[in-house]
């Protein structure tokens, strides 16, 4: 075991596919030798040449529809988009057509890529490099969608993606790439997508998460413990497939569901989860479902006290599992 | 059973590389136009028999589509189409059977197994690929499988046919900017109709055509006559020599004419003049190639009605075999969206 950082995960499971695959390949803005403006690819030019680490112009949609060419014709393209706020222009390549590969051509071909993409908020990064942008992914039959939180999850389900024979978008919560650490095993490992994770075992409430906040319920759910109520933190990790079955099973020991996500509420994926928990375990539930999410305005704004006003924290999620545990 | 009649009978792998077709291509080209039109004609009289819920006729661009095909390499290259390349998918291989049965939606066909708008899908194995029905996407796409295709170092050209309606899409410039910056083995081939749906080019560009644009890329572009079967088949394979020799894309213009409404769920009377596509069909490809062979003394009437007594043999078969086909079950309505079932 190593401690790493997210970032430093992210950057060894690409390294280490695109040594295992000659067929994976990157491609994005900013991303040879500058490294990628977050450093994803620090030193990947020197080691795999320009043609295996293409700095692309400025041209998200293109940059989605050429992976998804390479990629329908045997090659395992990593694109990254340099802001996850930036996807838009090539959301008709990703949700119009990539997903669709392999249902319109009745499994004659399929899109083996991954579109990385940092996403999040809680950086200063205001309207727009603070975005949340899963839902449209997540609501994408054809579609796969991560959202690691820790470095071994990051890496573990980044080696996956890469090797998935349909296409993954791939959110990383930018505000994790430095400020988490953690332990990640020396020895190849890959973690299987569509699978969530118990990261703290309790029996008083489940809180429902991923990304960013996962680490602030990890937080509350610590505070809370003092005030005896035994929180279960269940990390969802992929939005699509969504483990009910992992979220169900904590449901139906505590009797008690808050969905925490940072991206807005309505219609976001604390919405699904809930109508989930309300078809398939509303005998076991002693109280009403609960999601706690972003504010219903467009974007994060700027000035510090506006992006705090956004941003849950620990003190709000911890406010929100204590009234929910009074319930 | 499928039947197999292709559109063409004898391979010519040697013409491929020529300059020009000779005269017995020429009437190889014509036959397969003839084919390729009574073809359409019939699937148009089937949706307004109310058996096809959807056409978008070629008629008019079959010159621009045979000869360039025939100036590529069928087995080795790639062709991502679009929803107007009847004659170009016949080229490749697909049979008036096979094509008929995506028309009328019916089980086997070879695309999408009739998941998709006729013509959509992809047939790998005869190298043909349409993905969308959203005009201008296939145009990264293409540079995509090109840029696959360099990295492996192989020897393949992809040709991306869209028509002047998607020449104006973000996609389309993209792609050509991508694909010149990295001189990748593309050829972009505009078929270019003078309309978009019923918006007409001097709505769609301020410039004179669409080529005059590759030079803003730094490539090559050139108009042509796109009802002239040798003056497209002479610009397809330089552009393929030019791809081939690792030299990049090039932008072929093919001028050619519409003479149908945009679909059959188009109204033209609403926005264009009989006396136009009257004299749009002065310039009808058939035409023109069928008078160029009487003058070289290749084509005589006797051959021309056997072509046209054989395409209609053809076309009858077809249609027979596709109304006799049953519709797709639905019992597989759920496979296909992952390589892998859902858990």
């Amino acid at each position: 075991m190593t401690q790493q950082t997210v970032i430093e995960a992210v950057r060894d499971a690409m390294r280490e596919e695109m040594r295992r695959d000659e067929r994976v390949f990157i491609m994005g803005e900013d991303i040879g030798q500058r490294g990628g403006v977050f450093l994803a690819s620090d030193g990947f030019v020197d080691e795999f040449g320009e043609h295996r680490v293409i700095d692309t112009p400025l041209a998200e949609s293109s940059i989605a529809g050429i992976a998804l060419g390479a990629a329908i014709s045997g090659m395992r393209p990593i694109a990254e988009i340099e802001f996850a706020d930036f996807i838009w222009p090539a959301i008709n390549q990703l949700v119009g057509e990539a997903s669709k590969v392999r249902y319109g051509t009745y499994g004659k071909l399929g899109a083996p890529m991954v579109v990385r993409a940092p996403y999040g908020g809680g950086v200063r990064g205001a309207l727009y490099h603070s975005q949340s942008v899963e839902v449209v992914f997540a609501h994408t039959p054809g579609l796969k969608v991560v959202t690691p939180a820790t470095p071994y999850d990051a890496k573990g389900l980044l080696k996956s993606a890469i090797r998935d024979d349909d296409p993954v978008i791939f959110l990383e919560h930018k505000r994790t790439y430095r400020l988490v650490r953690g332990e990640v095993p020396e020895d190849e490992y890959t973690l299987p997508i569509g699978q969530a994770d118990v990261k703290r075992a309790g029996d008083d409430v489940s809180v429902i998460t991923y990304g960013l906040m996962l680490h602030h319920c990890l937080e509350a759910a610590e505070a809370l413990a003092a005030e005896d109520v035994s929180v279960e933190v269940v990390d969802l990790r992929s939005l699509r497939p969504l483990d009910a079955e992992t979220v169900l099973a904590s449901v139906r020991k505590t009797g008690k569901a808050l969905i925490v996500h940072e991206d807005t509420k309505m219609v976001g994926i604390g919405g699904e989860v809930a109508a989930i928990i309300s078809e398939e375990a509303f005998e076991h539930l002693d109280a009403p479902v609960r999601r706690l999410a972003g504010p219903e305005v467009p974007a994060m704004p700027f000035a510090p006290p506006l992006e705090a006003e956004f941003m849950l924290d620990t003190d709000k999620i911890a406010a929100a599992i204590r009234a929910l545990a009074a319930y | 059973m499928v039947d197999t009649h292709s559109t063409q009978a004898t391979p010519h792998a040697a013409s491929a590389d020529a300059d020009r077709l000779d005269t017995n291509e020429l009437v190889e080209v014509y036959r397969d136009m003839t084919l390729g039109r009574a073809l359409d004609e019939r699937i148009w009289m089937l949706n307004r028999q109310g058996k096809a819920a959807i056409v978008a006729s070629m008629q008019g661009h079959e010159a621009a589509q045979l000869a360039s095909v025939r100036a590529l390499r069928k087995d080795s290259d790639l062709f991502y189409v679009y929803y107007r390349d009847l004659a170009v998918m016949l080229s490749l291989g697909l049979s008036p059977s096979e094509v008929m049965l995506g028309f009328l939606a019916k089980e086997g066909e070879p695309l999408s197994g009739a998941r998709q708008f006729p013509g959509h899908g992809a047939d790998p194995a005869r190298r043909v690929y349409n993905l969308s029905n959203v005009v201008g996407t296939s145009i990264p796409q293409a540079v995509g499988a090109a840029l696959a295709c360099k990295m492996r170092g192989e020897d393949t050209v992809v040709i991306s046919y869209f028509g002047d309606g998607a020449s104006s899409q973000g996609d389309c410039h993209e792609a050509m900017n991508f694909a010149a910056v990295h001189k990748l083995p593309v050829i972009f081939f505009c078929e270019n109709n003078k309309y978009a749906i019923s918006v007409p080019l001097d709505k769609q560009m301020a410039v004179e055509s669409v080529a005059s644009r590759a030079s803003g890329y730094g490539m090559p572009g050139v108009e042509v006559d796109g009802c002239d079967t040798n003056a497209v088949f002479e610009a397809t394979a330089q552009a393929a020599q030019r791809a081939r020799a690792g030299q990049g894309p090039t932008l072929i213009e093919a001028h050619v004419e519409r003479y149908l409404p945009h679909t059959s769920d188009d109204d033209d009377t609403r926005y264009r003049e009989r006396a136009e596509i009257d004299e749009a069909r002065k310039r009808d490809p058939l035409r023109i190639l069928r008078e160029q062979l009487f003058e070289l003394g290749a084509l005589t009437d006797e051959l021309d009605a056997q072509f046209v007594a054989d395409a209609r043999r053809v076309v009858n078969e077809a249609t027979e075999y596709v109304e006799a086909a049953s519709y797709p079950a639905a019992d597989d309505f759920h496979e296909h969206v992952y390589a892998e079932a859902a858990p």
